[in-house]
């Protein structure tokens, strides 16, 4: 069983928006110095699926990612949690690559690593939450394609998913190979062990360019561009209700909303 | 010749809510507007299609789109009909369908998707369209716009747009089309559908959403969270950390890991409102937060807020809306 698991490194999510800075010449934000970015949550949600799907098939799992200025020690975070390959594509010409370009690359890459069964994706990135590279990997690919997976079993040669449905779960089905995306559900991705990163300080990421895949960025045409990027002002403008006890604060805020009639 | 396709998803056999606040959408773009409608036996939904404000209803009949389950095979009947009726722009709404359909409908036509859009234009001199959408979890909007090929597929968050009044009277022209599918298309096979025992309104279709977060301290603040809920007629909600305690079940998670809410009004208690959380709750109209740090980010957002100890205050909340309620 060979498994491909896509990842990405983001800025942290979980950082205050005060350290939000906006970049108006490409149109990306950037945060305070030294605050170090993450893998995509929901990307390492996939790692751990992959672990899970590996302890019962047994096999190969190789974690792919595509972009630039990768902080090494963060995308090592695989490694350290017990993929046996780190792949990256790592070009100065992949700056800001958008959906179809990035599809494209790591399509390539995937054809380049050679056999596999099964493709992990997170559902989708926290920085852009476009949540269609991973369906535009499977087109492309000519994969099933089966997002939200909150549990995922192979057996004779198929993959069995649950996917989380808005009230509840959806049982599907697929052929191998397919590519899944995996939901926080999943569960939580497991801490790296001493020994997890200790092995992972020991491996070199396998590094590729876009020459190595035979790709001419100059080819990639955006099919849709970042023409803006701002900050939504804050509404700035909470009423704080106060009183001398804090039940009695509490009464008043009712009184307040049937006032404004939002209750 | 159409111009604007808007793909009518449904629901319970019934049009979904989103497809009227599509027409709404596309109102404001050029063009004629038609409303495709999939599956089988549509004579009575296809008759409601046209009571919206298109100039045609495509109607696509195979027995094969009779359970609506198989996104393999709505990817494959819309791409045959974006192939036949050459339009300019599709909308879809995101639903759970929708944000799936939509992307794979593009990749395989090759052309430029948006995701997730809360407001498109038309820009004057080019003609293309310009979207406006959420990114870094709410943090930034973002405005995209479309290259040159068509159709320009746009994915709409449900409840931005108001829906299109209904007009019996309009009776659009109906057009049935004919698409090829077979089984074969179905590559990812559904088995079956499971549904949690959820009581009372859904999270994501609530008006009202109260919801507890680290601040509350264990599980059984939840059990006054839910009254306070029934009285308005709302749903109950948590945030990640609130969850991952163990203290809330995920289906009520909210957030960039949960579900998006577009409540009227949205009662947030011990929730400091971090970026990820504040992704799922962008949409709603009135935020009122209780929490003890004057400084939380939640306080930013929200319209009314009370700092204090919430053991405290919601008591006196809940005993006081219960008689505003009633009274």
């Amino acid at each position: 069983m060979n498994i491909v698991v896509c990842v990405k490194q983001v800025v942290d999510p979980d950082v205050p928006t005060s350290a939000f800075r906006l970049d108006d010449e490409t149109n990306r934000v950037r945060v305070a110095e030294g605050i170090p970015p993450v893998i995509n949550g929901f990307d390492e949600n996939a790692v751990e699926a992959a672990l899970i799907v590996r302890e019962e098939t047994g096999g190969k799992i190789t974690a792919l990612s595509v972009g630039n200025d990768f902080a090494m020690d963060v995308m090592k975070k695989p490694l350290s949690m017990g993929v046996d390959d780190l792949v990256l594509i790592d070009d100065p010409q992949f700056f800001q690559l958008d959906a179809y370009a990035t599809v494209c690359v790591l399509s390539e890459a995937i054809r380049k690593i050679g056999e596999f069964d099964l493709i992990l994706c997170g559902r989708q990135a926290s920085d852009w939450d476009n949540a269609h590279v991973p369906l535009g990997l499977a087109e492309t690919l000519g994969l099933p394609s089966i997002t939200m997976a909150q549990q995922i079993e192979i057996s004779n040669s198929m993959v069995l998913v649950h996917r989380v449905f808005p009230d509840g779960y959806e049982k599907v089905e697929a052929d191998l190979p397919a590519l899944v995306t995996v939901s926080n559900e999943i569960g939580q991705p497991r801490y790296p062990t001493l020994r997890g990163i200790m092995a992972a300080s020991r491996k070199s990421p396998i590094v590729w360019t876009a020459r190595d895949l035979g790709i001419d960025p100059a080819r990639f045409e955006p099919k849709i561009s970042v023409t803006g990027l701002s900050i939504p002002p804050s509404l700035g403008e909470c009423e704080f209700i106060e009183a001398d006890t804090e039940a009695e604060a509490g009464s008043r805020l009712a009184q307040r909303l049937r006032e404004v009639k939002l209750i | 010749m159409t111009e604007i396709l808007i793909v009518a998803e449904q629901l319970d056999g019934g049009l979904h809510p989103v497809v009227g606040e599509l027409v709404t959408a596309a109102q404001g773009l050029e063009g004629d507007r038609a409303l495709v409608v999939l599956g089988a036996d549509l004579n009575e939904l296809s008759k409601t299609a046209t009571s919206l404000d298109v100039d045609e209803v495509y109607v696509v009949e195979h027995r094969l789109l009779l359970e609506q389950t198989s996104e393999d095979l709505f990817v494959a009947a819309l791409e045959q009909v974006c192939r036949q009726t050459e339009p300019r722009v599709v909308l879809i709404g995101r639903t759970f369908l929708g944000r799936d359909v939509g992307p794979r409908l593009a990749y395989r036509l090759g052309v430029g998707v948006a995701q997730d859009c809360i407001g498109l234009k038309q820009n004057e001199d080019s003609g293309r369209v310009v979207v406006t959408r959420p990114v870094y979890g709410g943090n930034a909007v973002a405005t995209m716009a479309f290259g040159q090929q068509n159709p320009q597929v746009v994915i709409v968050r449900p409840r931005i747009y108001e829906s299109v009044e209904k007009d019996v009277s309009r009776n659009s022209e109906i057009i049935p089309l004919t698409v090829n599918l077979d089984s074969s298309m179905m590559k990812v096979r559904h088995i079956e559908r499971v549904k949690s025992e959820v009581e009372g309104v859904r999270l994501e279709d609530a008006q009202v959403v109260v919801a507890g977060g680290r601040g509350i301290g264990g599980p059984e603040p939840f059990s006054q969270l839910s009254e306070l809920a029934d009285i308005l007629g709302g749903a109950v909600g948590a945030s990640r950390a609130a969850c991952d305690a163990g203290w809330a079940d995920h289906s009520l998670q909210i957030g960039l890991t949960g579900a998006t809410i577009t409540p009227d009004l949205y009662v947030t208690v011990g929730i400091s409102g971090a970026s990820q959380h504040m992704a799922g709750c962008s949409g709603a109209k009135h935020i009122v937060a209780v929490n003890k740090d004057a400084n939380a980010n939640i306080f930013k957002e929200a319209r009314f807020g009370v700092v204090g100890d919430w053991s405290n205050i919601l008591p006196s909340f809940i005993v006081a809306v219960r008689d505003l309620s009633t009274g």
